[in-house]
């Protein structure tokens, strides 16, 4: 044994491991004014989105608030009125709130969701100075116009946090089936269309969709905008096995 | 001794006590106040700063310029909040105890000599506040009061918990203040005087060399340190206030005004052992001069500040030591280390052989002192009683 291995020295090497420690570049961040990068799918401020053409995708089915463990989520569903409707098919959510003094941030309505409605954005600085502020209604979570989540006055948007507010995967597959693992399966957004995958996804249009796979919540949604004269939906895929479905297509899709 | 004969007293009251003169003293009051309480944030600021560095972060660095004003905006916010107390608690004396705490670390600091004098309208006075002929026994006495404030502390606030920790605290304090003494003492034998100018010029005359650290051969500097640490209950030995394992200490109870003065009590007490240490045995304001002219207080200074940064960094390196180390350490190293020297010291005062003699001695005592701990530990912690009771 070494005199430097000596637990009397140990005792000194000791203070050279943080004596050491001015010398290199500190790991603190300056917060405010420098940010770390964001990650892709950071669970942040949800927003409501809107179809293409400018339907609103939540159906007001209340899974969501269902599954919602922190209990933050009030919905209350109605039916679309005939000649206007909200969404397509038959209800749509006619209140949607969150109180976000009691989110978790958990994504598990993000999952619950079968029309992918609720997302979430990466905004996570946001701070009201009241508690009626922390309550986000409809006219504050859905989509505006361009597909852009409304910035209210108290949130801290930085470029990138709205470009994706759907870059999320869920962590089961799409309607609960293994095989459609990694297969992105979202619909059309106003203002951006259907994304393309993202990395370690596979192209949804080249999927191999199962026999049963059961879509029939978009094409009641899309025979329903069909009947009110909306052309502009996301064509719907018949299931069948992927030999017989044609070429690939791109990740935009294309029409029928 | 000679020097020490000369040197007493101050030199200001040499024309009599004139309202000149009390004019001069209540100033060098106020300005050592001022300079303490000064001193004091600064040592916060540069504790957490040196801390923060020697963890690889940044520290505080929003309020004021590089987040030098952290400290008063600290202490501003605790002045306006709102004292608690417990209806369990004795009222008069959770209110005395933070005093009790604060102002033996500002009696502490008005022994120590800051280097030099100075003439204010034909008054020549030291750059020291008080300068009894019995001045180092002026911080043994400060560092036993202090004892005092945190004993009550705990006591008053009518919890159990700070009364816990306010007796462990108690039981810490005077164990180390032993070898404190001890140390102290040696530095005396030293200097042949208990005043602090005496013991200052008997270390003039050469650069470190003629410091009573290496006149003591060191060990009584080490454990001094040790145990000024031990006493002011900073890390490695902050047991008394460890938050993480033993919920607070004496000041569990204390909010507002009260905990304040118990942070400025501690850091306080910091500057002021320091101040202290370096009069024992770093010369005090001794050091070269610069054209000619002495610069005491730059040197004091200096040493001071080396002191508090290894301060520091001792708290940002060691982990906190537990119960029975922290005793066993003080009464079975510490203790037994300074009497030894003491008596090497002591000895070699009189001749190099008494010195050598004691030296032998002091090695064999401690070889039967080891070889008895040794015996008692193998025994276990009841020193064998329970198994003698237990055997048929």
């Amino acid at each position: 044994m070494s005199v430097l291995d000596s637990r009397f020295a140990s005792f000194f090497k000791g203070f050279l491991v943080t004596g050491k420690q001015p010398a290199k570049p500190k790991v603190t961040v300056q917060y405010p004014e420098q940010k770390r990068a964001k990650p892709e799918r950071l669970h942040g401020r949800h927003v409501l989105n809107r179809y293409e053409d400018g339907m609103e995708k939540c159906i007001g089915c209340e899974l969501c608030a269902g599954v919602c463990p922190a209990r933050c989520i009030y919905v209350r569903g109605a039916d679309n009125p005939p000649d206007a409707p909200i969404s397509p098919g038959e209800r749509y959510g006619f209140v949607y709130e969150i109180n976000f003094l009691r989110c978790i941030h958990c994504d598990l309505c993000v999952e619950a969701c079968p029309t992918e409605a609720i997302t979430e954005s990466k905004l996570f600085e946001f701070s009201f100075t009241n508690r009626s502020d922390a309550i986000y209604t409809k006219a504050e979570l859905v989509v505006d116009d361009a597909g852009k989540p409304k910035a209210l006055p108290w949130e801290d948007w930085k470029p990138g946090d709205d470009t994706n507010t759907s870059a999320w995967v869920r962590a089961t597959a799409p309607s609960g089936r293994s095989d459609l693992e990694g297969v992105p399966l979202w619909s059309g957004e106003l203002g951006y269309g259907v994304r393309p995958p993202q990395a370690g996804q596979s192209d949804s249009a080249a999927a191999d969709f199962p026999a049963d796979f059961d879509i029939s919540v978009r094409e009641v949604g899309a025979a329903e905008l069909k009947g009110v004269g909306v052309s502009t939906v996301r064509p719907v895929r018949r299931p069948g096995p992927a030999s017989q479905r044609g070429p690939k297509r791109g990740p935009q899709g294309g029409q029928r | 001794m000679i020097i020490a004969a000369t040197n007493i007293g101050d030199p200001v009251f040499a024309k009599g006590l004139g309202l000149v003169v009390w004019a001069i003293v209540l100033v060098k009051l106020l300005a050592v106040f001022a300079l303490l309480m000064g001193s004091v944030v600064f040592m916060i600021m540069f504790e957490r700063k040196v801390i923060a560095r020697l963890g690889n972060r940044w520290g505080p660095n929003r309020a004021g310029p590089n987040g030098w004003l952290q400290a008063v905006a600290d202490g501003t916010k605790l002045i306006f909040k709102e004292t608690l107390y417990l209806a369990e608690g004795d009222r008069f004396v959770y209110l005395l105890a933070p005093l009790i705490s604060v102002v033996p670390a500002f009696v502490a600091f008005s022994i120590v000599p800051l280097g030099g004098t100075i003439t204010i309208g034909g008054h020549t006075t030291r750059l020291q506040l008080a300068d009894p002929p019995w001045g180092i026994l002026v911080m043994l006495l400060a560092s036993s009061i202090g004892v005092y404030g945190v004993m009550l502390a705990g006591w008053s606030s009518g919890s159990k918990y700070s009364l816990i920790g306010s007796v462990r605290a108690g039981a810490q304090m005077i164990s180390y203040e032993a070898a404190l003494g001890l140390s102290v003492a040696t530095v005396v034998i030293l200097s042949g005087s208990l005043h602090t100018g005496a013991i200052v010029a008997a270390q003039h005359g050469g650069f470190l060399y003629h410091w009573n650290i290496l006149r003591s051969y060191g060990v009584p500097a080490a454990i001094f340190f040790i145990a000024a640490t031990a006493e002011m209950t900073r890390p490695p030995f902050d047991l008394v206030e460890a938050e993480e394992e033993l919920a607070g200490g004496f000041n569990l109870e204390y909010s507002a005004v009260g905990f304040m003065m118990f942070y400025l009590a501690e850091y306080m007490a910091v500057i002021t052992n320091s101040a202290i240490f370096v009069t024992l045995f770093l010369g005090g304001p001794d050091g070269p001069r610069i054209a000619g002219n002495s610069i005491g207080p730059f040197w004091f200074t200096v040493k001071i500040l080396v002191l508090l940064y290894i301060y520091v960094w001792i708290r940002a390196t060691l982990p906190r030591l537990r119960y029975d180390q922290l005793m066993n350490f003080g009464w079975k190293q510490l203790i037994p280390a300074s009497l030894a020297l003491l008596l090497i010291v002591a000895a070699g005062r009189i001749s190099w052989r008494w010195g050598l003699a004691a030296l032998s001695g002091s090695i064999l005592a401690f070889t039967f002192l080891a070889r008895a701990i040794e015996v008692g530990e193998a025994q276990g912690p009841d020193g064998g009683m329970l198994s003698e009771l237990e055997a048929p």
